[in-house]
């Protein structure tokens, strides 16, 4: 591992509390906060463009949550029948709800096959068809024909794509020498006066020692923030700390308010059951045995979109007709399924629902629940990875030093709901374009300005005041009241008076934590001071979101207002930007337009019309 | 006769019992070891009372009830709770396994004892330093090797090539395995262990992969490969019901054939 130090750039160690806390530094090119699937693909892009990179990383490579997605990659191949990436396109516009940037998407929908086939040959264990090429499956809004037939668009490693492609994206850094840098938790973006990010301050969880990380370019791929919720299908680890940097910094997150509920979480334990389960010929019935969403899709049945599939299920729970002694979840079956596709093509939910529901698929149906699964919101970036806010009347004006990609990001391809599959490939497709445009504008080597002085001062003061916290709430306390107010505050269907009455309540959360408490003192391995310093990033995360909400009176994608039922175009077909000023305790809203027009003249810009499936 | 024991800083004592919840409908007791290295004192083993109305089914979620309800200095690794990640592998009931997918259930009658993954460094509680484990899974150069260039699209594989990888493809790296080898305890620094070997037969048996005799060159050791003496503990222990012996077996098998 290497260990490029050099003194202090601002002389002594800052003082916190009368303790000194030694900073180690060291100077790269980049720095890559976050080894999933985008951030790993990020590393290896700019490693192989001859730039010093290192990869900063809370846990190691392969327990990201990439490792969980299951079902698949999308990318049009054509392997099981006719495809072409316009037709990806126009699904992946449709399934944004017209939220999402056009340029994005098609520069997503065109460099999908080529990323796959990039992943293919570093080693990832596709699933084979006859002729021993990519097996595809189908998937939640995946068309032909501009909407016409069900395209097989998805390519899959049995149920376990995302473990797949993880552990090779790892195993193609591990042959790149990148320098990582595991189990260090990062605090906060050093900023400069000019509004540049100028490196990272991290707590080397392992030794309890800071380190400052000097670089050109910050690219952070932390993932989502889904424990901002009770009942998610996101791993403990996913709290947005990318996110929530980025807020301190005094910069916008966009569309926050749009959250995916996945359809098939398992009842209770709140595990995935992937949509391949629908697409290998799953359906859904309610507690009259109806197969319920040929009401909701008469065309694409269980294989609409999550944000129609969820709502439709919660519909169906509301009317009285859902299943269990409560009558609150919904059958998921695959018992009509022949046991040897089961076996062989979704391995891992057979296990998952036999682990997690006492269920055996070829028997019985799976009880499953819409989720909290992905955000669509995250840190505004162009479709190079750069880090975007609005500046003097520029929507698009960009942060010099700052990229974000994967989920932490929103370029935005998913505009208000994201479909299916379509999440790994955005991460592996704009990882390497962030790689690409690193290799563009920075130069290997180059000096760099000493750091401002006192750059790691207020990450210090951060990490000492939730070490030290003496009040009297529990961080775990705290981050129940939150999760249980986005949960019933902020949820798939929602109204004025609930999301006002959540802005009241998480407001309340978040100033309990000034009477926040900490037992353990020590600095290393103190995953109380880490669940804190996490709580302390999900809460500003969970308050900008259910402002967003709040502040969006209409429906759209995954943003379903009761009260509003209707999308909006004249008013609403733009980003929302929020900032939080967290001394006042506020948060300020803004927009930027949508990108309404393409990459390239070989696609038109797919004008609005209305979402049925 | 030999005997053995610890070594003098490593024996545990008994710790501290926290008080039983109050109102606690259905009490289950917790053994669990703990170890702090900022302080001198050697081992313990704290008591815990879990309640289980409240509480979840897997042994992950009674230590997150613990570290939620009674003691926040609790310290263990944990993230995906649904088995793929493989953050949360700890010895529990004497057996290694992952918290997340072992039920409560299923640990017996009597208090459950947890410890850290065996013959492992501890950096605190029920956090192992598994940095050798990871450099020899390196060590294996785990990622595609061909002289062929590559083609346009896909390297072709027949599906019947493609199940070669079953079984092996699946491992998520959480050490249980190789920790229950009694022949890794004895000689870690050398044998590289079952997960690696694993990993070395999954690069093997890829029928894309091109380079079989040097990978197999790099295994020829007396000890990276041939410390396994077929004990089999790896796959009594790994909680993903793979075999890494028999992986390794295959692995001398092809070392005996391409010399034949």
């Amino acid at each position: 591992m290497a260990n490029d130090t050099s003194p202090a750039a601002d002389g002594a160690a800052p003082k916190t509390n009368g303790a000194a806390y030694p900073v180690t530094d060291h100077t790269f090119d980049v720095v890559v906060v976050g080894a999933g699937g985008a951030g790993l693909r990020a590393t290896v892009g700019c490693s192989q463009a001859g730039l010093r990179t290192a990869c900063v990383t809370k846990v190691f490579p392969t327990r990201s949550h990439t490792v969980a997605a299951q079902g698949g990659i999308s990318a049009a191949l054509g392997n099981m029948g006719e495809d072409d990436w316009r037709w990806h396109m126009y699904d992946t516009v449709k399934g944004s709800d017209w939220l999402g940037d056009q340029d994005a998407i098609e520069y997503l929908c065109r460099h999908a096959p080529a990323a796959v086939y990039e992943l293919e040959h570093w080693g990832v264990p596709f699933s084979r068809t006859e002729a021993g090429k990519i097996y595809q499956r189908p998937f939640g809004g995946m068309t032909t024909r501009f909407g016409e037939g069900t395209a097989q668009r998805t390519c899959a490693a049995a149920d376990r794509t995302g473990h797949a492609i993880l552990h090779t994206l790892y195993g193609a850094a591990l042959k790149n020498d990148t320098n990582f840098f595991i189990e260090y938790f990062a605090i906060d973006l050093i900023m400069d006066e000019e509004g540049r990010c100028r490196g990272i301050v991290a707590l080397d969880m392992t030794t309890g020692t800071i380190h400052r990380f000097r670089a050109q370019m910050v690219i952070l791929a932390t993932g989502g923030y889904g424990r901002a919720y009770f009942s998610a299908t996101s791993a403990h680890t996913c709290t947005g700390d990318g996110n929530a940097m980025v807020l301190r910094a005094g910069l916008p997150l966009q569309d926050m308010e749009f959250v995916q509920f996945h359809p098939t979480g398992i009842y209770g334990a709140g595990c995935l059951i992937t949509e391949g389960a629908r697409g290998e010929g799953g359906y859904l019935t309610n507690s009259e045995g109806e197969r319920f969403m040929e009401r909701y899709a008469p065309s694409a049945k269980d294989l609409a979109s999550r944000d129609v599939v969820s709502r439709a299920m919660t519909m169906e729970i509301r009317g009285g007709r859902g299943v269990g002694k409560e009558g609150d979840h919904i059958h998921l079956h695959l018992d009509h399924l022949d046991p040897k596709i089961l076996h062989e093509r979704l391995p891992g939910i057979s296990e998952s629902a036999k682990i997690f529901a006492g269920v055996d698929v070829t028997k019985e149906p799976i009880p499953v629940l819409p989720t909290v699964h992905y955000n669509m919101g995250g840190i505004p970036t162009n479709f190079y990875g750069e880090v975007l806010t609005k500046k003097n009347g520029d929507p698009d004006s960009v942060v010099p030093g700052l990229m974000a990609i994967g989920e932490a990001a929103c370029v935005s391809v998913h505009g208000a709901n994201r479909l299916g599959s379509n999440s790994l490939i955005d991460l592996v497709v704009f990882g390497r374009a962030a790689g690409l445009r690193c290799a563009e504008i920075v130069k290997p080597g180059e000096s760099q300005a000493p750091l401002p002085a006192g750059s790691a001062d207020k990450a210090l003061a951060r990490l000492d005041r939730f070490r030290n916290a003496n009040g009297t709430t529990p961080t775990a306390d705290l981050r129940l009241q939150m999760q249980k107010t986005m949960q019933n505050n902020c949820a798939v269907f929602r109204t004025g008076d609930v999301l006002n009455e959540g802005k009241t309540l998480i407001h309340e959360v978040w100033g309990g934590i000034a009477d926040v408490s900490t037992k353990d003192r020590s600095l290393i391995f103190n995953t109380d001071l880490i669940e804190t310093l996490e709580f302390d990033n999900l809460i500003t995360q969970a308050v900008v979101t259910m402002e967003s909400a709040a502040n969006r009176t209409e429906s759209r994608g995954a943003h379903a207002r009761e009260d509003f039922p209707d999308r909006d175009d004249k008013e609403w077909m733009k980003h929302t930007l929020a900032w939080c000023d967290e001394g006042a305790g506020q948060v300020s809203i803004d927009y930027r337009p949508v990108h309404t027009y393409t990459l390239s003249n070989e696609i038109e810009y797919i004008a609005p019309k209305a979402r049925v499936y | 006769m030999a005997e053995f024991k610890l070594p003098k800083n490593s024996r545990y004592r008994d710790g501290k019992v926290w008080p039983k919840p109050v109102d606690g409908k259905r009490l289950q007791e917790f053994r669990i070891y703990r170890w702090n290295p900022d302080d001198a004192e050697n081992p313990r083993i704290d008591t815990y009372w879990v309640d289980r109305e409240d509480c979840g089914p897997m042994v992950l979620d009674a230590l997150i009830w613990i570290k939620n309800k009674v003691d926040p200095t609790l310290t263990f690794r944990r993230s995906c709770r649904e088995g793929i990640c493989g953050s949360c592998a700890m010895n529990i009931q004497g057996q290694n396994t992952i918290a997340c997918t072992r039920g409560i259930d299923e640990c017996g009658s009597g208090a459950v004892k947890i410890y850290p993954l065996p013959h492992m460094p501890v950096l605190k509680d029920l956090v192992p330093d598994l940095t050798q484990f990871f450099a020899q899974h390196a060590s294996v150069e785990p990622w595609l090797q061909t002289q062929t260039p590559a083609p346009e699209h896909e390297w072709r594989q027949t599906p019947e090539d493609r199940v070669e990888l079953d079984g092996l493809y699946e491992c998520i790296l959480c050490a249980c395995c190789t920790t229950a080898c009694p022949s890794y305890w004895w000689n870690g620094d050398r044998f590289l262990g079952p997960a690696a070997l694993l990993h070395a037969y999954r690069w093997l048996a890829d029928s894309r992969d091109e380079m079989t005799g040097e990978r197999l060159d790099k295994l020829e050791d007396p000890f990276k490969l041939y410390r396994c003496h077929t004990i089999m503990n790896c796959a009594n222990a790994c909680p993903k019901g793979l075999n890494p012996a028999k992986a390794i077996a295959e692995v001398k098998k092809m070392m005996v054939t391409r010399h034949v």
